[in-house]
């Protein structure tokens, strides 16, 4: 048996982090490996991964490989809609790694845990998790999150690049490939990618997220205004969330990146 | 009224609440929502300053006595504006209704404004309790849950056909302010319950109504102030605003106050403290003495003395007909905003 990685709730179980033993030969994927491997799940709303959100509380990975991964929400009405894209995400990030036999997700005190716990690990989808209560799946509102993670990666990205004496008006002729390389930028073109939108070098280095036109000199005050506003926005609410998983728990949960106003702007 | 380096605020709190969510008042069967819904709303005065911080039981049930107190005598408020929040399935006699708003009002004459509300679904019933409503409170303005349940729907658009019919009903009972409730929500879970395409729909097509999104469609702006810098009756309510972000998080505060300033405009953004969320008294405080905390924000509209009345009181004053004494108005000249070109901005792309 493996002493699990926790992350305790407010006056509860103290927070403890432990990797299992590691079957012999290696055939197990240990628990750390397990959630390094959830940083690529992102809260879809706040485009930022799951575990620098706090929002994993533990992840076991016992001997015979049956992996299980607790998550936990800012607030027990959190969106249900974007818990059980991040449930669900985790679940095909989890069971498709070598040495995962099983593969459980586990949301903890959301009010609609039952229906997305047991409906991802049913692989029902949303509208069935659901009966009666919604209808249709959820890709066009992962991909609306998408287009507004790609407008607050322009303010990121050409923010810098102003500040560096950039000239405003030059930036509609600008390709991704003509701006110097930062992380920015990557998760950039990541997001962009992710859209079907150019992502490569010579691709401009503004586009409207929903055509993948470039923006003209005309539009190009509207399009950094909205990038700008954007940002505030998503960075806002990122920030207001990690407030209240701060004031629901008192652990900052396994991989967190707690983040201060200075880090944050 | 508030008064500081010699400059008096007429305050009005638009957004403000007398809710009961003890456990007396549960519905049986759904107590986990009723407790789920209360210490979600609790998590949220966290955000507050530590020493405005409220037990959980004190939270889900203060009186009378603790209102007055808090809004008026402590909190420096001229007029609060009771907006109902209804949630029957989960509280037997309503979270916070018309009815028990009104009951505390009558009173206290001259301190409340008592909202109404009203669900297009309801059908001629709801119309008639509308009307009802309006003659017995002289409701002005309603406040409206787009997200709410009933009976098996999922939630409402402000450009339904049935709500237009209940908005053109409204008008000619004298309603004047809608105030719209965009901001965090639960369901319905499928839509995006915080687009608010529905009220630029709405907000056209009415021009005679003013319409207040509360919570400025927080948790995502964007989509808001890019609608409200194209429509005049379009208004901020800056609840959850002020009591969620100036203390908690002061650099993102200045942010999204510049970005509503630029997109919004300092006229057409009101104040409410969102009580018993936050007490009106800090928030007050704060905001009259804040500003831009760096020049990182020059790029951002000013924010002065006008400014701040504007927003504390005379906004909605304006709105609600609230006569306001001329010791706390402005003078002739003063409040002009900065020049602002973002109307023209969208015009041009």
């Amino acid at each position: 048996m493996t002493a699990p990685v926790t992350a305790g709730r407010r006056g509860t179980r103290p927070a403890e982090l432990s990797a299992p033993p590691g079957a012999p030969g290696g055939a197990v994927v240990e628990a750390p490996r397990v959630l390094a491997a959830l940083d690529s799940v992102r809260d879809p709303e706040l485009d930022e991964p799951i575990t620098a959100l706090g929002f994993v509380s533990s992840c076991t990975v016992t001997p015979d490989g049956d992996a299980q991964v607790r998550l936990r929400l800012p607030t027990y009405f959190c969106a249900p809609n974007f818990a059980f894209l991040m449930v669900a995400d985790a679940y095909d990030v989890v069971s498709a790694m070598p040495g995962v036999r099983t593969a459980e997700i586990v949301l903890e005190d959301h009010f609609a845990s039952d229906a997305i716990n047991g409906g991802v690990a049913a692989r029902a989808g949303f509208a069935r998790s659901f009966d009666g209560e919604a209808v249709g799946e959820l890709h066009e509102l992962r991909a609306d999150f998408l287009r507004k993670a790609v407008m607050a990666g322009t303010d990121q990205v050409c923010r810098p690049l102003l500040a560096a004496g950039t000239d405003p008006a030059s930036l509609p002729a600008l390709t991704l490939g003509d701006v110097p390389p930062s992380r920015a930028l990557q998760r950039l073109r990541e997001r962009r990618a992710e859209l079907g939108l150019p992502a490569s070098d010579d691709a401009p280095l503004l586009i409207d997220p929903k055509s993948g036109e470039p923006v003209s000199p005309d539009s190009l005050r509207l399009h950094l205004g909205r990038a700008r506003l954007t940002r505030t926005s998503l960075e806002a609410n990122g920030s207001i969330c990690r407030g209240m998983l701060r004031h629901r728990y008192d652990s900052p949960g396994l991989r967190s990146e707690p983040r201060g106003e200075e880090e944050e702007q | 009224m508030y008064e500081k380096d010699g400059e008096k605020y007429f305050v009005v709190d638009s957004h403000m609440h007398y809710w009961n969510a003890a456990p007396d008042n549960w519905v049986a069967g759904a107590e986990q929502y009723a407790k789920g819904w209360i210490e979600c709303f609790h998590a949220y005065q966290g955000l507050g300053p530590p020493e405005t911080h409220w037990s959980i039981e004190h939270f889900q049930k203060y009186s009378e006595d603790d209102l007055m107190k808090d809004v008026f005598e402590d909190g420096y408020v001229d007029v609060a504006i009771f907006q109902p929040t209804y949630l029957k399935e989960w509280y037997e006699e309503g979270f916070n209704t018309t009815e028990r708003n009104a009951a505390l009002g009558e009173k206290h004459p001259g301190k409340f404004i008592a909202n109404t509300r009203f669900d297009p679904r309801d059908g001629d019933v709801g119309l008639k309790q509308l009307q009802a409503n309006v003659d017995r409170y002289g409701s002005k303005g309603v406040k409206l849950y787009t997200a709410e349940w009933n009976n098996g729907s999922r939630g409402y658009k402000l450009s339904d056909p049935g709500t237009y019919r209940y908005l053109e009903a409204a008008q000619g009972m004298g309603i004047k302010n809608i105030h719209v409730h965009k901001g965090p929500t639960i369901w319905p879970l499928d839509k995006d319950a915080f687009d608010v395409s529905d009220v630029d729909h709405a907000a056209t097509d009415f021009p005679e109504l003013n319409f207040i999104v509360e919570h400025v469609g927080l948790p995502r702006i964007e989509d808001f102030c890019f609608m409200a810098t194209q429509e005049p009756n379009v208004y901020a309510g800056l609840s959850v605003v002020i009591g969620g972000l100036m203390y908690a998080r002061p650099k993102f505060f200045a942010k999204v106050m510049g970005e509503l300033l630029f997109w919004v405009g300092e006229d057409k953004m009101t104040f409410g403290s969102d009580y018993g969320i936050w007490e009106p008294k800090w928030q007050i405080e704060g905001f009259v003495d804040w500003d831009y905390p760096s020049d990182e924000f020059s790029d951002f509209p000013r924010v002065n003395v006008a400014t701040k009345k504007k927003i504390l009181g005379l906004n909605a004053a304006k709105l609600y007909g609230i006569e306001v004494p001329a010791e706390y108005q402005l003078d002739a000249g003063e409040g002009t905003p900065a020049a602002q070109d973002d109307a023209q901005l969208v015009e041009r792309a």
